[in-house]
């Protein structure tokens, strides 16, 4: 008698972690299947996650390099510029409206079998993280285009992909509770992400950015935690950007970011025994 | 091995249900009265607030290799206790000790997704049944055979017919290996064939291989199949936990208010006249015993006792059955009694009107039973609905039926003799 379950009331908790463990395959199989459905739906499949991308960023480019006059702040090519920013915002908004509709998307596993609930939320973003990493080969085929060789820094990139996966994880799951209690939250978070795009470093530098703020109002720039992402990862790509890490704003996002991951799975769990007496 | 596979120790849940104070019924003037008195007054509706309990304190033992009924009307609490027991939502008192491996099937092709193949979907249901992929992968070739779609295997599963569909989704179940299998009413779905087919994997799973089932259905004939114990649930309660046979009977009293035995005190009301009064009527098996799930190879009797007040009164008994429909199935008069016109003494009288083995079809019959005269006609008692019972088909090939699962409609099931010649 290897296995014992014990069910009490309130206790649902007690083995939680162990049975993450013990459903580990179903992150993979959640995630392979969103990619896999999206892939056979679509004629371009995999190409969407790429398309977008390309059109934001030339957009991006025209309306604020060519139009705004914002690309003398560098001497790499602004498109990369804005690529460089515009990768981890998009992976931050397409994990943040993916999770929030999976549990509600997934309805019927939620009320007919049991695993922990916290797999739903994290395989939607990590299918977004694939979609994410996809988009870095577009990167390559854009420093060949401009003939750009990026710094050697730019090795460091994995470490921010799991920032960048920790930034929208927290947020993710936090609106994707309380989403299935309240579902007003679904109209909340295409306007975060439109919003966002604006507040984040995306179309200009955070340097820029800096220059209209004053001082004493910078940091709340970076409670935005995807500002201290976009800033690393533009640190990687683009030669001449200062490194984040030296000035304190950077940690602001940390904190930030590592505050939200532990709040919302807090909540998370809080509120996971009755999602399926509420969805 | 002596510890009980499942013990629940006064499991009891409750949800809360709101309702908004508002008529039921309310004009839409009222309505933008009200919302606009609303908005000036900041009054929200009133809320109230009520709780329900689906589960009241419900205590049980399954001991290991057992296979368990829970049957029940609706709402009776049933998939709330197999959604506590699945760990899908938590009691809000009580305890549950499980020990093993539990598996739970409340629905066939749970996540199954319409654009992957069934192969596709294999991989993902069986995942998300908690089996690991190296275990998919063994068993694989087992689950395509069960399922006999191998052909469509790299077929989305959108274009299967729903049959297709069922079996492939059981077959993922059937192949899951928990020593706890708790099963819903998953069997409702789906042809005969694949029913009996389910239903013998179950009693594999069960009997051969020693496994803890717990079994939810509706079909009476299904339960006392496979199970040897029931737990009757009532409005949260457990009304009855033990027996099948006597299970059922109790659930049967509950739904159509007759078992196979129904007999008047003869110090109160019994059907009748100042002539002949109605003590007693049962359903009995060849051996004369009462039973309210007879075997469709088994002649079936209807046995009446009656009391007879006069001497020397001629009478005659009749007996009607109708099916769960309510379709009349046949009625039938005594017309040996009737011929002979007899007559006896006072005293009290028994009589067994035998309905052949192979004659009635699968399902609930209800028999309504009556005495009366010829000459002039005169009716002494007419009682419907005194007794009923099920008529089951075991499935072993020497009825009706033969070797064929499928649907078998019809209100009789007679055997026919076929005569076959070549004629050209």
């Amino acid at each position: 008698m290897s296995f014992r379950i014990v069910i009490e009331a309130g206790k649902a908790g007690k083995n939680y972690w162990k049975d993450l463990w013990r459903y580990r395959e179903l992150f993979y199989i959640l995630s392979w299947r969103d990619i896999k459905v999206r892939y056979k739906q679509t004629t371009l499949g995999v190409l969407w996650a790429v398309i977008r991308p390309l059109l934001t960023m030339i957009v991006f480019t025209f309306v604020f390099g060519k139009v705004a006059r914002l690309e003398a702040s560098s001497n790499v090519p602004y498109s990369i510029v804005v690529f460089a920013g515009m990768l981890p915002w998009l992976f931050f908004a397409n994990a943040l409206l993916e999770s929030s509709n999976s549990l509600i998307g997934n309805e019927r596993l939620i009320t007919k079998v049991y695993f922990p609930r916290l797999i739903i939320p994290v395989s939607s973003v990590i299918t977004s993280f694939i979609d994410f990493l996809i988009t870095f080969v577009l990167l390559l085929l854009m420093f060949v285009y401009y003939q750009y060789a990026p710094p050697l820094r730019i090795l460091f990139i994995p470490l921010f992909w799991i920032l960048a996966f920790l930034a929208s994880f927290g947020p993710g799951l936090y609106l994707t509770a309380m989403n299935v209690k309240y579902r007003d939250f679904r109209y909340i978070i295409p306007f975060i992400v439109q919003f966002g795009i604006f507040i984040s470093p995306v179309g200009i530098t955070s340097e820029q950015a800096m220059k209209v703020i004053p001082e004493k109002y910078q940091w709340l720039y970076y409670l935005n935690p995807m500002a201290g992402v976009i800033d690393a990862f533009r640190w990687c790509i683009v030669q001449d950007a200062p490194n984040p890490m030296l000035g304190y704003y950077f940690y602001i996002s940390l904190i930030v970011i590592l505050l939200f991951v532990g709040l919302s799975i807090y909540q998370f769990r809080k509120m996971e025994k009755n999602f399926a007496d509420l969805i | 091995m002596s510890s009980p596979a499942i013990k629940v120790d006064n499991i009891g849940k409750s949800y809360i249900i709101s309702h908004e104070g508002q008529d039921r019924y309310t004009a839409l003037r009222d309505v933008i009265a009200r919302k606009a008195a609303g908005v000036v007054k900041k009054s929200k509706p009133v809320l109230r607030k009520e709780e329900f309990w689906a589960l009241k304190d419900i205590s049980f033992d399954i001991k290991q290799g057992e296979a368990v009924g829970i049957i029940g009307r609706n709402g009776a609490g049933k998939s709330t206790l197999l959604k506590i027991l699945s760990r899908i939502t938590e009691p809000t008192r009580g305890r549950i000790e499980i020990n093993g491996r539990i598996a739970s099937l409340l629905e066939v092709g749970t996540g199954f997704h319409p654009e992957l193949t069934g192969r596709e979907n294999i991989f993902l249901n069986g995942a998300i049944l908690g089996m690991s992929r190296a275990e998919i992968k063994r068993k694989f070739d087992e689950i395509v055979d069960f399922s006999g779609v191998e052909k469509f295997l790299d077929t989305p599963v959108k274009r299967y017919s729903s049959g297709m569909y069922v079996r492939l989704a059981f077959a993922v179940a059937a192949h899951l290996e928990p020593e706890i299998l708790v099963v819903d009413e998953v069997l409702a779905v789906g042809d005969a064939e694949f029913q009996r087919k389910c239903l013998g994997k179950m009693n594999d799973v069960s009997q051969k291989e020693g496994r803890t089932v717990l079994f939810v259905s509706h079909q009476m004939d299904a339960i006392s199949r496979l199970c040897q114990k029931v737990i009757v649930l009532n409005g949260g309660n457990i009304q009855f936990n033990g027996n099948s046979d006597e299970a059922i009977k109790i659930y049967h009293n509950k739904m159509e208010n007759t078992s196979a035995l129904a007999r008047w005190d003869k110090a109160g009301y019994m059907p009748g006249n100042e002539l002949v009064k109605l003590v007693e009527v049962a359903v009995v098996n060849e051996q004369e015993e009462i039973k309210d799930i007879l075997d469709i190879r088994q002649a079936i009797g209807i046995r009446m006792k009656y009391m007879v007040l006069q001497d020397d009164v001629p009478f005659t008994h009749g007996l009607n059955l109708y099916n769960a429909e309510g379709v009349h199935i046949l009625s039938s008069h005594d017309i040996d009694t009737a011929k002979n016109n007899q007559s006896g003494k006072k005293g009290e009288y028994e009589t067994i009107a035998w309905i052949p083995a192979n004659f009635l079809a699968e399902g609930l019959v209800s028999v309504s039973v009556a005495i009366m005269s010829y000459d002039p006609f005169l009716v002494h008692f007419h009682e419907n609905d005194t007794v009923s019972f099920t008529v089951i088909d075991s499935m072993e090939g020497d009825s009706a039926r033969g070797v064929y699962g499928g649907p078998f409609p019809g209100i009789v099931r007679p055997i026919l003799k076929w005569k076959n010649k070549r004629s050209i």
